[in-house]
Order: C-alpha cells, then sequence, then structure tokens
C-alpha cells in the first residue's frame, strides 16, 4: 500500500454507543491509529467533517434536514461507507416515530417545537444514500468493527453476520430458553454478531441485532400468539429497535393488522 | 462378549467413578443445568440427575424432580457425544507472516485427555457409528474428531424412560445399547447390572465390587427395557426412503411446512448425526497473524448452498426439504443407513414443534 488507509467515524441522530466499539478496543485501538490515518472522529477529539475517506463508519440515523445534507457530502467523500449498529441500519428507536404522528410528539416534548429542526422521520443510511456493508446490533461491538477494517486491509470482502442467533446458542451450549422455559425469545429471528449475550445469562433476545436471513416471522408470531401473547404485543415485539428494518417492519405489520 | 451378569450395588456406585478416575479418566456424565440435562464434568454421584425425570412433547423439554433414587431415570438432552467429539469450534489452524516475508502455518489438533463418558444411550452410539464413518473413516480422517474420540470411554446405560418423542425402537436403534460401549448398565431400584464390551471396560469392571446378579434382576432389566421400546408412540418406516422421498419432491406438504418452520437450523444443531461446518478466518487488524476456525453450520443457512453467486436453496421450503432427503434418503447411499437415530431431538428442541415422524409419513402416505 503506498498509503495509508483513511478512516473517518462520523455520527448522525444516535447514542454515541457504537462508536465506543473503538474506543473501547484496547491496544487495538492504538493498532489502528498505527495503521490507518483516522482522519475524522469526532468523538476521539479528530474533528474534519468533511475530509475524504477510503472508509467512513456511519453511526446514527438520519432525523433532520442538517442531517440529511451532511449524509451526501460523506457519501461523496467516502469510498467504502459502512453504517454501524441499530440506528444507522434501521433508524432504531427514533424511527418509532415514523409509526406515529411526529409534530404531535414534538409538540408534547418540546415547549417551542418550531426550535427544533427534525424530519417527520428518522431514517437508515441506506434510505438516504448508497451504502456498502452495513454492521447490525445495538450496538455493534469491537470484534464486528475491527474485523471489517482488517479485511478491508487485507482487501478480501467483510463477512457479513446474518444466520440466526440460535446457531450461535448452540455452538455454545446453551440450552434453549424458548423451549424450556416458554421465553419470548427472538433468537430464531434475529442476526448473529452479539455473541449470545441474553440467553448466554438465561434470559430471553429481543432482536437488537436486527432480522437474520429468511426470517418467518408469522410462524414466530404464531408461537408468541399460543402463549397467550396479544396480537398487538407481537407487533411491538418487531416494532422496536429494528422498527424499520424491512422483515421486521412487516412482520410487524401483519400482526398489527390481526389486533 | 461378557454375559450380563453382574451387579453393583447404589451404594458402590461412587467406585466407579473412583475406579474410571484412577485410571486416568475425567468423568463426564448427565447433570441439570439451566432445566435440562447436559453432559458436563461431574465429580461425583451427586453431579447426577438423581430422581429426575424429562417431559417431552414437540418444542418443549421440561423436568421434574422426584424422590425416587434413580439416576438414569429420564431420556435425553439437547447434547450427548456430539459436543464432546465434534466441537461447536474448532480453531483449525494459524498463519504467522515473519519478518522475511514468509507465512508460518501452526496446525495443532487437541491434546485430548482421556474421557469416560457416563451415561450414553443407545441412539448415542448409534449417531456415533455415523460420526465415525464420516471423521474417522474416509480417505481423510479428521485430526480434531479423532483425537478426541479415541480418548473416549463409553458407559452406556439402556433406556427405560423414553421421552413422548423418542422413536429409537422404529429405527432399530434402541433402547437397549447393543454396541459401541465400552461398559452398559441397567439401572434398576436397589443399584445396577453392569456388562462389559470391550478390554478397556473389562479392566474397569475388574475393580469393581460386583458380585453376580440374580435372574430376577436380570429379568427385571430386560423387561424394563422392553417397556421402553414399546411405550414410544412415534416411529419412522424403517425403509430406506430414498426412493419414496426423491419421488416427492413436489409434494404440497413441502410448501406447507415451510410455513411453519422458523429455519432457525435448531433441529440440525441438536441431531447427533448432523456434521456440517463452516470455515471462517479471523485476521488480526494488521493482518500479521490469522486463525482458522470451522463452526457448526446447518442446510437451513443460506450460506449453506451459495457457490459462486448463486444460493441454490434460497427458501426454507427447498431448505427443509434437503435435510429430510438427505437425512432418511440419500444417506443410505452414503452411510449404508438412515441418518436418524430416533432420539427425537429435533422435535423436542424445534421451538415451534415440527415433527419429523408426522412430515415424513404425510409425505410418504
Amino acid at each position: 500500500m503506498d498509503r495509508k488507509l483513511r478512516v473517518a467515524v462520523h455520527k448522525f441522530s444516535s447514542c454515541d454507543g457504537c462508536q465506543l466499539a473503538f474506543l473501547n478496543a484496547g491496544e487495538e485501538l492504538v493498532e489502528l491509529f498505527e495503521l490507518a490515518n483516522v482522519v475524522h472522529f469526532a468523538e476521539a477529539g479528530i474533528v474534519d467533517p468533511d475530509a475524504r475517506a477510503d472508509l467512513a463508519f456511519i453511526e446514527g440515523s438520519i432525523s433532520t434536514h442538517e442531517e440529511q445534507e451532511r449524509i451526501r457530502r460523506v457519501r461523496e467523500n467516502t469510498r467504502f461507507l459502512v453504517p454501524i449498529g441499530a440506528c444507522a441500519t434501521s433508524g432504531c428507536l427514533q424511527a418509532l416515530r415514523n409509526q406515529a404522528d411526529a409534530a404531535r410528539w414534538f409538540a408534547d416534548v418540546y415547549s417551542d417545537p418550531s426550535k427544533i429542526d427534525h424530519l417527520d422521520t428518522a431514517t437508515p443510511i441506506a434510505a438516504n444514500v448508497s451504502v456498502d456493508l452495513e454492521l447490525w446490533g445495538c450496538p455493534v461491538n469491537t470484534r464486528q468493527v475491527m474485523a471489517t477494517v482488517s479485511s478491508l486491509l487485507l482487501g478480501a470482502p467483510p463477512r457479513e453476520d446474518k444466520e440466526k442467533l440460535c446457531m450461535e446458542c448452540k455452538r455454545k451450549n446453551i440450552v434453549c430458553v424458548m423451549v424450556t422455559q416458554g421465553q419470548h425469545c427472538m433468537g430464531p429471528v434475529t442476526r448473529t454478531g452479539c455473541g449470545v449475550l441474553c440467553p448466554g445469562i438465561g434470559r430471553d433476545c429481543y432482536g437488537c441485532y436486527g432480522p437474520a436471513e429468511n426470517i418467518n416471522g408469522d410462524a414466530w408470531g404464531r408461537w408468541l400468539e399460543q402463549k397467550g401473547m396479544p396480537a398487538e404485543r407481537i407487533a411491538r415485539r418487531f416494532r422496536y429497535i429494528h422498527s424499520e428494518a424491512e422483515a421486521f417492519r412487516e412482520a410487524g405489520r401483519r400482526w398489527r393488522e390481526k389486533s | 462378549m461378557a454375559e450380563p451378569s453382574h451387579y453393583l450395588p447404589r451404594s458402590e456406585f461412587p467406585r466407579l467413578l473412583s475406579v474410571l478416575a484412577s485410571a486416568g479418566y475425567r468423568c463426564v456424565g448427565p447433570r441439570v443445568r439451566d432445566g435440562a440435562v447436559v453432559y458436563e464434568p461431574i465429580s461425583g454421584v451427586e453431579d447426577l440427575p438423581k430422581g429426575v425425570h424429562d417431559r417431552q412433547v414437540p418444542g418443549q423439554y421440561q423436568l421434574e424432580q422426584t424422590a425416587e433414587p434413580r439416576f438414569f431415570a429420564w431420556a435425553n438432552g439437547p447434547q450427548a457425544l456430539r459436543p464432546l467429539t465434534f466441537a461447536g469450534r474448532d480453531k483449525l489452524w494459524s498463519a504467522e507472516r515473519k519478518p522475511d516475508g514468509s507465512i508460518d502455518f501452526k496446525s495443532d489438533p487437541p491434546e485430548a485427555e482421556p474421557v469416560a463418558v457416563i451415561g450414553a444411550r443407545a441412539c448415542d452410539l448409534a449417531a456415533l457409528y455415523v460420526y465415525d464413518r464420516h471423521f474417522m473413516q474416509s480417505a481423510y480422517p479428521d485430526p480434531w474428531y479423532t483425537a478426541r474420540r479415541q480418548k473416549l470411554f463409553l458407559i452406556a446405560v439402556h433406556c427405560t424412560h423414553p421421552s413422548l418423542n423418542c422413536f429409537c425402537a422404529s429405527t432399530g436403534d434402541g433402547p437397549r445399547a447393543s454396541y459401541g460401549y465400552d461398559l452398559a448398565l441397567s439401572e434398576l431400584d436397589d443399584g445396577f447390572l453392569i456388562e462389559a464390551r470391550s478390554e478397556k471396560g473389562e479392566r474397569i469392571l475388574a475393580a469393581l465390587p460386583v458380585r453376580e446378579a440374580s435372574a430376577e434382576q436380570i429379568e427385571t432389566a430386560d423387561r424394563e427395557i422392553e417397556d421402553a421400546g414399546r411405550r414410544q408412540v412415534k416411529g419412522l418406516p424403517s425403509r430406506n426412503l430414498k426412493d419414496v422421498l426423491f419421488a416427492r419432491l413436489d409434494h404440497p406438504r413441502w410448501n406447507e411446512v415451510a410455513q411453519r418452520c422458523l429455519s432457525c437450523t435448531n433441529c440440525t444443531l441438536v441431531c447427533p448425526t448432523c456434521f456440517c461446518h463452516s470455515e471462517n478466518d479471523v485476521a488480526s487488524l494488521d493482518g500479521s497473524r490469522s486463525e482458522h476456525y470451522r463452526e457448526w453450520d446447518s442446510c437451513f443457512t443460506q450460506r449453506h448452498s451459495y457457490i459462486h453467486g448463486i444460493t441454490i436453496r434460497p427458501d426454507t421450503r427447498t431448505r427443509y426439504r434437503q435435510w429430510l432427503t438427505h437425512k432418511v434418503g440419500s444417506w443410505h447411499d452414503q452411510f449404508g443407513r438412515s441418518g436418524c437415530v430416533g432420539c427425537g431431538r429435533c422435535i423436542t428442541w424445534c421451538p415451534v414443534g415440527i415433527d419429523i415422524t408426522e412430515e415424513l409419513a404425510a409425505i410418504c402416505r
């Protein structure tokens, strides 16, 4: 390589938590700064939002007019653009307003909502500009972001985690909380990547890594229905953290229609 | 084969564990963890699931504690021998780039320690026979499997408490263990009948304070095992189903089951004969070091049928059909028997309770 990889980490509407996947990386963070030229990473004190980058990680959803403009500039300045985390991949919690009367919510919360710049919707990055890879998770972890940097440095396509969480449970010999306890575990519809944080401590997965490939939201919902859960609550189970991820949105819509 | 006429009183059962430990084995056996019987290291008989029964129906597994004295009065748990031989994740090799630019490869099959497994079921041993064929007796034996497998000392316990999802009698694999073990036990209320089937087994047996079993004890044990077979309510046709299934690839039932199936992979990952895996690399950030892992995979994933730009089985209908047509159909060509040993795990651990015996009955009718 004749020059260092230029890496940027941008933030849009989000809690800042996904950027901690870099900041909490320990020695790997030091290594990242040696191997790459980090051109923008406000949370780490490096501020140059219009810097050109080979690789940009994007945290956050597009929720304001200013963000709508800024993400277009970032896209123009970036070769390989990677949304990270629930906000950037599906809008996360702030996208719940997409299903509601957003203006009314702002009026309820703020004494003078006219001073708040907001769009009626909070949308994932891919709904605004083209993206090259998405890292799912609320929040993403160090393994995910560093594996992406490492793959790209080696010139290999990063591996995508899209299988069901159940697979990782079984590999780790974790006893199924659905089958033994009837817990409302979203493992059969949720993508892996978290390392089985919740079933690993005996509680149900609530889907924070978003939909896996080829999910069957109808069958999973029917299972909850048989356990006595009303259709509206099944819909909310899907339309929670990843309400704007297509597979969860559509599964949630069908259950809402039944309620 | 020795006559199964030795009797070990229950009060002397701990001696079995101490004799195994003196012979250098780490004991792995059934114990209760997180609401299931799992096979993990045990340090004494107090770890065994005394008085525990399992209640299994499609999609549900529950344990019940009773005051009964028996340790093996349950059918099975989510896993038995599979993770002990074919681990969920194994590092196959690592590579390091040296200063002169050359690459140093290291591949270290595990230094397996001798492990004695107490409580293998007939279905588990039948499945191990398939694994042995696949992993050890092929043109390219698997060093990781082989290392662990060759250090196993297997103590079967004939099954007397089948679950509602068991059907080993119909596949011909149980409930009596008839091969593949070093020692076999029949559990009675007051003790165990014990027989050896290998030289290793004979050596352990010779160190135990056994006495000759009475005709009545033998008769009771035999009757309990036979009853266990008769009590099973599910069954598979015992014939080779390959031709029947391959003639029905367009049967409407494949569509119907796909409406219910989560394609969550649980059936394939608790199946003691499923051996699919994928491989992947974990590289250090600077690319100077890389580790290559093998981990459990399943024919229910998209990646499993992805070949150079094409996903051959894109939906649940084709994935479920692949699993079943292989498991009880083309498996015969590969291993000379069906891939189903009747343990019922795929029925119990399917969250939505899809029943392989019902699906096959509907498709092969």
